[in-house]
């Protein structure tokens, strides 16, 4: 049994502690330490986004990340992206202009594209789509996530 | 197999001891996107990380008097929203830019990209075009080195047991210089470069090319700083008959690999035309610096 460490962190503003392995990934833990299982892990090796999160501030792959990394900072992960009952209008946009199918990679997207509007409130459908190339999607073929991104990034700039 | 141990050394002095005393079970995390790949595909098995990001000289810019320090783990993004460092370095930063996605780049470190020694990665061409100097410290103490002295095969470097790449040293900017970066790609975004070229320039008054350092990627076993093609600009208003010896000798120079995304036939003749285009926007660059 390998020795565990300790990690103290803030997830979605709220304080966490558990106990890791030290090649544990973020993902890992926080889909089976935390069972914040609204982070999907896809291929494990920072190709698909499916696990995006921000570390930090940073938009980051959490299986490039380990879960001991995260000690002393603060996580965002999907499950903090709706207020309480209210839906981001990243997500209702989503949902409305049918931004997924089957929905594995609608956390990570959703997640990647929150990070862009905050830098950047008026993206181009160009911007929009190189900030998301790390992102795969095998279901909408990416035009219906643009539109979803752009309806919200639209509605945001009116309110 | 032994058990895998974490450290995250907030001293360089403690990062160097540890890994020096860890040997060759011994292995710096700094972004992590290609160390933890090897980790959990089981290519590596090292029996310490040192996580080296709380080391603050390896996370930070800074410029004095014009020559611009950068700490090697500092992260991608990072590099891209600093704007004196991009005006300065654009070629270095449509390197560090093109290595994988933005949640990659929100890690990837331009020290991890030389230090994973591919022959193929993005930074490293500009870096040594650039002149910069890859500033180390080990067991031994300080040492400071060419760029192009680290890679010395496919993931493989010069440096020793316990000695880390703390940050990138680059000279001060002449007046009407300029670099540029370029690779070739099948697709647009998130692919690895077939061919690679950087290319720095130093303008006289007259317009006149005074210094040139043309560097290639993913043609060789390493990246290669080919001083036969920067001998070709110099001295010439990087005209047409300077840019067709400049991509001969570009073209001399390669010595690529035969595979899916490029044969060497592929490589050899693109690399003249990648290296070409990046002379021109550097040209370009230099007259309106």
């Amino acid at each position: 049994m390998a020795q565990k460490t300790h990690v103290t962190t803030t997830v979605n503003g709220d304080g966490y502690e558990f106990l890791c392995e030290p090649g544990q990934t973020l993902v890992d833990a926080l889909r089976n330490e935390l069972q914040l299982t609204g982070t999907k892990e896809g291929c494990s090796t920072g190709d698909c986004g499916a696990c995006s999160v921000i570390l930090d501030g940073d938009l980051v792959c959490s299986c490039l990340t380990l879960a001991v990394e995260s000690d002393g900072k603060s996580v965002e992960t999907i499950e903090g992206m709706a207020d309480g009952e209210t839906l981001h209008p990243l997500q209702r946009h989503f949902l409305e202009l049918n931004g997924l199918q089957c929905g594995i990679c609608t956390p990570g997207i959703l997640i990647a594209a929150r990070a862009l509007l905050q830098r950047n409130p008026d993206p181009t459908e160009t911007e929009i789509r190189y900030w998301l190339a790390g992102n795969l999607c095998r279901c909408t073929g990416y035009d219906k996530v643009v539109r979803s991104v752009q309806a919200a990034a639209e509605e945001m700039r009116r309110d | 197999m032994e058990e895998l141990s974490y450290a995250a050394p907030a001293s360089l002095a403690d990062a160097v001891a540890m890994l020096a005393d860890a040997g060759s079970g011994g292995r710096v995390l700094a972004g992590g996107t290609d160390v933890l790949v090897l980790l959990h595909g089981e290519a590596i098995a090292p029996k310490l990380l040192v996580d080296v990001k709380r080391i603050s000289e390896m996370q930070s810019i800074s410029c004095s008097d014009g020559a611009y320090t950068v700490g090697a783990a500092t992260a991608g993004m990072r590099i891209m929203d600093h704007e004196g460092f991009g005006a300065a370095w654009p070629g270095v930063v449509e390197g560090v830019a093109l290595i994988g996605s933005i949640q990659v780049k929100g890690r990837a470190s331009m020290g991890g990209n030389l230090c994973n020694a591919s022959p193929a990665a993005d930074s490293v061409p500009p870096l040594i075009a650039a002149g910069a100097r890859a500033n180390i410290a080990g067991p031994q103490g300080r040492r400071s080195v060419p760029v192009e002295d680290i890679v010395t095969g496919p993931g493989k470097t010069s440096l020793g047991t316990g000695e880390i790449v703390v940050s990138f040293g680059f000279p001060r900017r002449p007046p009407r210089s300029g670099d540029c970066y370029l690779r070739l790609t099948p697709r647009t975004e998130m692919d690895i470069a077939v061919v690679g070229a950087a290319v720095d320039l130093t303008l006289d008054d007259a317009g006149v090319c005074s210094a040139a350092r043309v560097a290639l990627g993913a043609v060789a076993p390493t990246p290669l700083l080919v001083s036969e093609a920067a001998d070709a600009l110099v001295g010439t208003m990087v005209d047409d008959a300077a840019l067709d010896r400049m991509a001969a000798a570009v073209r001399a120079a390669c010595n690529p690999i035969d595979d899916k995304r490029g044969t060497i036939a592929y490589r050899t003749k693109t690399s003249g035309v990648i290296a070409r285009r990046a002379a021109r926007t550097a040209l370009e660059r230099a007259r309106n610096s």
